[in-house]
């Protein structure tokens, strides 16, 4: 059993190495294009010198800081609103056909207004992010919330829990799974998001970076951009299922 | 139907027959259809009732002591009072070594006994308890139902209690309240003669509870005929 697992590991080890070989070895017998797809190594060499001059470390500190404060902007009223809705009818009524027609559209077809409204600053991408996450949370957390069972609750009116109370300590907790889902899923949307803000309506950040790459053709920089989210994904989204253990403790193994 | 100021009042039915929706109406958890419910109060500060659900209803993210302080702090009682009082009662349904332990790491027993202690620690006017060892083994339940006979020697709290086990009726109640199947009905108040403090295994060797279980039995023989002559009935033998 141990060993299979191992084995299983080593797999997914070796497959993208694999898959950089292959391309390497393509790349310098020629089959493919290295304008369009230039070999790892000279991939590497650029992300060397980028490293080295600062550059990707500045923008990609820019991206998670707007990353950060709009996750702070959206999620948290997202957790409000979501077990606002979970909890009462009437504000599930009042919200839901709001959410309902606000939801599918595409937050890309809203960045002109807002760069109208906010300007090139920092606002706007922060709303962006802030736009992205509020929605997932917002639908996860009010699912949630009546996915505890009732009993719970019961137990909330019978020992006449406060308001506050019975938010903070039956359906916040009972409802960090879903929550913590679509944090997971806000991320995903976020660096999204953040990328197109930073394409169109920003001159620093990782988005910017590889807008820019674009228009000076040097195609390996792109390719940087392009693997640095895809880090930066991997990264968050470990660190979030980390952190999922630590504030869910009534479900931590023993 | 009245029920005396520290008694320990036991309804017993089938199972269906309607005494979780009876208690959840005294919990103020669900409206009558009609009807009313009245309880004197000692006094204004403490809470009126504190229900022992039948199903798990402790929370899983809270460790037993906040579990067991839940009531309290929903109260705001003193931080002080409330660590005196929650040290008490896990102490007495012996809990204290599980103080920090989370849901899931505790058997079906211990779970309801954290579920008895928040109730107990919430000091009400009466507890409601609704068939809390159904759930559990022979063993577990014994242990239990003479567990919560010595709390209860201790505190003397009013207590309602319901179950759909003619044994643990008898061995558990001052008084005994006969409900009918589907729609229950009260019948028939019976006075257990049994002393206390009372032993869950010997007072079973005693004649008198033999006599009790088959009064109790045809009772609800009688009852059941009876519904049985008037229409057929599908009993719903699972928990209600
Ligand atoms: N007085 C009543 N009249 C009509 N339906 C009732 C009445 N009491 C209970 N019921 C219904 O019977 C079902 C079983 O009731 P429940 O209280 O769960 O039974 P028990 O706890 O005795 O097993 C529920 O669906 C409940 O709504
Ligand atoms: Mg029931």
């Amino acid at each position: 059993m141990g060993s299979g697992l191992r084995t299983d590991r080593l797999i997914s080890l070796l497959s993208p190495m694999v898959f950089l070989l292959l391309w390497e070895i393509s790349g310098r017998a020629g089959f493919i294009n290295p304008q369009f797809f230039p070999m790892p190594s000279s991939i590497f060499d650029r992300f060397v010198v980028l490293v080295a001059n600062g550059e990707l470390l500045k923008h990609v500190s820019v991206s998670l800081q707007r990353l950060f404060w709009g996750f702070v902007v959206g999620a948290l009223p997202a957790i409000v609103f979501g077990i606002a809705m979970g909890l009462s009818t009437i504000v599930r009524a009042m919200m839901a056909p709001l959410v309902a027609a606000t939801y599918p559209l595409p937050k890309s077809a809203i960045l002109p207004l807002i760069l109208l409204i906010f300007g090139y600053g920092e606002a706007s991408k922060i709303v962006m992010v802030a736009m992205g996450v509020f929605y997932p949370i917002l639908i996860n957390t009010a699912s949630g919330v009546r996915q505890i069972p009732s009993i719970y609750l019961d137990v909330g009116t019978n020992f006449n829990a406060s308001r506050t109370m019975v938010f903070f300590s039956i359906a916040l907790p009972g409802a960090l799974p879903s929550i913590l889902a679509g944090v997971q899923l806000g991320v995903g949307m976020g660096l999204i998001l953040i990328t197109i803000a930073e394409m169109i309506g920003a001159n620093s950040g990782i988005g910017f970076m590889i807008w820019r790459a674009w228009q000076t053709l040097s195609v390996e920089t792109m390719y940087v951009g392009l693997l640095t989210i895809a880090v930066l994904g991997y990264v968050l989204t470990t660190a979030l299922v980390e952190m999922e253990r630590w504030l869910i403790p009534g479900r931590r193994p023993a | 139907m009245n029920i005396a100021d520290g008694s320990f009042f036991v309804i017993v039915g089938p199972s269906g027959c309607g005494k979780t929706t009876l208690l959840r109406i005294l919990a103020g958890l669900d409206q009558p259809t009609e009807g009313s419910v009245d309880i004197d109060r000692k006094s204004p500060a403490k809470p009126i009732n504190s229900m022992v659900f039948q199903g798990e209803s402790i929370f899983p993210w809270m460790t037993v002591w906040d579990n067991a302080a839940f009531g309290l702090k929903a109260r705001r009682v003193a931080n002080a009072e409330i660590t005196d009082t929650v040290k008490y009662f896990l102490d007495r349904t012996g809990l204290t070594p599980f103080a920090d332990a989370f849901p899931h790491q505790l058997s079906g027993g211990m779970k309801q006994r954290v579920s008895i202690a928040r109730a107990f620690a919430n000091d009400p006017e009466i507890l409601l308890m609704d068939e809390p060892f159904s759930a559990l083994d022979e063993q577990n339940k014994t242990i239990l139902q003479q567990e919560l006979l010595r709390i209860w020697d201790e505190t003397r709290k009013t207590v309602l209690f319901i179950t759909h086990s003619v044994d643990e009726a008898i061995t558990l109640g001052d008084q005994i309240m006969i409900m009918t199947a589907a729609p229950g009905r009260l019948k028939s108040l019976l006075t257990v003669p049994f002393e206390r403090p009372r032993n869950v295994i010997e007072m079973r060797a005693n004649p008198e509870y033999g006599t009790m279980v088959r009064e109790i039995w045809q009772y609800l023989a009688e009852e059941v005929s009876q519904s049985n002559a008037v229409a057929p009935r599908k009993q719903d033998i699972s928990n209600g």
